[in-house]
């Protein structure tokens, strides 16, 4: 199939393999390079990446799946709005099975009655609007840079056309200051990161400058198998000529500044706030909640949120795991409790989670 | 974990639906024609062979490209009697329908069911109606029941599945899941999708007479390929290997696919079945398939091994590896 075989290439993969192949050689060290987005930890997953690589070569996950870096908080916030009356609450597929603090999830929530809808897109939310007008129809939004232009097209469209039984709640977070901060974790141990080519579309190369600045390498990357061995290769030749920078594979994709109207709609919906992550705890300026002028599309302003009880789950490995500290494996639930079916954690939850993709293809 | 209330992933054909009918129903009813858990019973009377089945139909739309609820309705339980190995002949029709359903709608689907019947040569010899209120289903739900005759003298079985044996598909997979996913998502970008749905007992009869080491068939519906596989797999404790690049993948499914993130292996077909076959029988069944209208895609897609007994390894289309387990999660509910 067009614009997807050539990416799959077998023999233009094998071309990059041998090249990192002998890059490892030269080398003769041990390299951990960290895919930051979910979608590359599937992908790994997905073509078998892992295991044609030389054995110095380590891929690790970093925090990039949305779904598994949503604090336990949040996840009750949005099983407490699912179960309000009137409400509809639209939601990615992904959310359904994450589990709250008291094992409860929006599947649980939806079979004992509560109207929770699976949406591929948020626009799916301005037709359900408009056909349950007596409704509040309430979208999670969540996801990093790329989805949340998305999100702010739709507030203001309901805007424009005085939709006032939508409303929105933000959990979005943005990929730089994760990064930052996994930077700042003297505990890691990483010499480069393969950088999410989606989210890279809308903030460009230049986001990532302080990668390089910390002396580490960078390769703004697709999805694809051709991809992905081809930025690894970038990252290790970075690391051969120590000369750190952000290359971008993803050119097909990436301009260095990204994607400028997209942005300025995000910045015009939301603002930046400090965040909450799972694993790696309140990470200032990281997350997006709705400018004051949008607070009547906002779910948070809308609703009376009581307090809400949350805790992390004890026992799950998930926090260590989205900082690369962890492999699934060295968690003590992984497959033995915590499975894709009774997932104990965000991260087995989501196809794009770590302990899903190791659970899958491992 | 137990789960004190029915969620929708309990009909998802994954884990859940297993741990469900191992769990709840088996132990209940237990004796040893349900404990084969193969497509259709196979029940000794007079020393005769019968294979009895039935499936319930629930999909959503009940008109998609391709099909509806009442080709699905007939394909699906003939190709349930067809898979163990028996000449279907007799169909029950049990149809659940909503109160306010459009009668010509109701005309179609059985219009559809008396064309699929004839095609696959049975008759439809008893039926049942019940009206719901309003809200109490979903428009229409079909059950049908079916009755065959088993000829073919050796056990179509997992059991009977050896090392060494070939897997065999009669064409492209996630043909029917990928239709049905366009028309609920109305996605307009991909009219040329239609579902597979056909009855394959013609088909099926043309490989039984030609290749006397067919060791098991099966379906390929609810859970697609994959998991089947992963199912077979576990139950005949052996190890498949199968080769991403000899998937037959139409390009339009592959594509709904990427879009939607959905993987191909595990979307549901309604006229696709695998058959493990001993190697020497290969390229005989390989050749019928082709010759056969709702075969001519077909090809051979991976093997049976003994070491690591119950996995499914894909061999990936740039080389690496991965593991195909049964689906988890409410991958695309209500597609049959």
């Amino acid at each position: 199939m067009k614009f997807i075989d050539e990416y799959r290439d077998p023999a233009l993969v094998a071309g990059f393999l041998n090249h990192i192949s002998s890059a490892a050689k030269r080398l003769a060290r041990p390299v951990t390079i960290m895919e930051i987005c979910g979608s590359h930890t599937y992908a790994i997953g997905r073509f078998g990446i892992r295991k044609l690589l030389p054995d110095s070569i380590r891929l690790i996950s970093g925090p990039g799946c949305p779904v598994c870096v949503t604090s336990a908080r949040d996840v009750e916030l949005a099983l407490y709005l699912a179960s309000q009356p009137n409400v509809i609450f639209a939601t990615f597929g992904d959310m359904l099975r994450v589990p709250g603090t008291g094992g409860d999830s929006l599947q649980k929530k939806r079979a004992e009655g509560a109207d929770v809808r699976v949406v591929s897109s948020a626009d799916e939310c301005i037709g359900m609007a408009l056909s349950h007008p007596q409704k509040e129809v309430v979208m999670m939004g969540i996801g990093f840079e790329t989805t949340a232009p998305t999100i702010a097209a739709v507030v203001t469209a309901c805007r424009k056309k005085a939709i006032n039984n939508f409303s929105v709640f933000s959990v979005h977070k943005i990929v730089p200051p994760a990064i930052s901060a996994l930077l700042a974790d003297l505990q890691l141990n990483i010499d480069g990161f393969l950088c999410p080519g989606h989210v890279s579309t809308m903030i460009g190369a230049e986001a990532y400058r302080m990668i390089a600045d910390a002396g580490l390498a960078a390769a703004i990357t697709g999805f694809e198998p051709v991809d992905i061995v081809e930025g690894i290769w970038l990252i290790l030749q970075q690391i051969e000529n120590r000369q750190t920078d952000v290359a971008i594979q993803y050119s097909r994709g990436v301009r260095p500044e990204g994607n400028v109207r997209a942005m300025a709609l995000l910045e015009s919906v939301f603002e930046i706030t400090d965040a909450s992550w799972r694993g790696l705890g309140v990470i200032p300026q990281s997350g997006l909640v709705m400018r004051a002028e949008f607070a009547a599309f906002d779910a948070l302003k809308k609703f009376a949120i009581p307090d809400i009880h949350s805790q992390d789950i004890p026992g799950c490995g998930c926090g260590d795991i989205l900082r690369g500290i962890k492999l699934p494996h060295d968690c003590p639930l992984f497959r033995k409790v915590c499975t894709p079916v009774n997932p104990v954690g965000p991260c087995m939850v989501s196809s794009e989670g770590t302990c899903s993709a190791y659970y899958k293809y491992y | 974990m137990k789960h004190d209330k029915i969620l929708l992933e309990h009909g998802g054909g994954g884990l859940l639906s297993h741990d469900l009918i191992a769990q709840l129903f088996v132990p209940r009813f237990r004796n040893p024609y349900l404990e084969r858990l193969e497509d259709s019973a196979v029940l000794n009377v007079d020393h005769r062979k019968f294979c009895f089945t039935t499936d319930s139909y629930v999909v959503s739309p009940a008109f998609f490209p391709g099909g509806n609820i009442g080709s699905l309705a007939v394909c699906g339980t003939v190709n349930d009697l067809a898979v163990c190995g028996g000449n279907p002949l007799f169909l029950s029709c049990g149809v659940i329908v909503e109160e306010g359903f459009p009668m010509a709608s109701l005309e179609t689907i059985c219009d559809t069911m008396a064309e699929k019947a004839a095609q696959a040569g049975v008759q439809i010899v008893t039926g049942d109606t019940k009206v719901v209120a309003r809200g109490a289903a979903d428009g229409i739900f079909i059950n049908t029941s079916g009755i065959g005759v088993i000829e073919y003298p050796s056990p179509l079985s997992v059991k009977s599945i050896s090392p060494g044996d070939v897997i065999i598909v009669n064409g492209t997979l996630g043909d029917h899941g990928a239709a049905v996913i366009a028309a609920r998502e109305k996605l307009s970008l991909s009219s040329d999708l239609l579902s597979d749905t056909a009855p394959l007992n013609g088909l099926i009869a043309g490989i039984l007479q030609v290749s006397p080491h067919v060791h098991c068939m099966r379906d390929a519906t609810r859970g697609g390929l994959g998991a089947i596989l992963a199912e077979i797999a576990q139950a005949a404790q052996m190890r498949i290997d199968i080769d991403e690049k000899n998937m037959p993948i139409q390009d339009n499914v592959r594509g709904i696919c990427e879009i939607l993130g959905f993987d191909p292996l595990y979307l549901a077909n309604e006229g696709k079945i695998v058959v493990f076959c001993a190697e020497s029988d290969a390229r005989t069944v390989l050749q019928t398939m082709q010759q056969h209208p709702y075969g001519r895609n077909a090809a051979l897609i991976g093997r049976v091994g003994s070491s690591t007994p119950g996995r499914v390894v894909l061999k990936t289309i740039i080389g690496g590896e991965r593991m195909i387990d049964l689906p988890t999660g409410e991958l695309v509910p209500r597609i049959c």
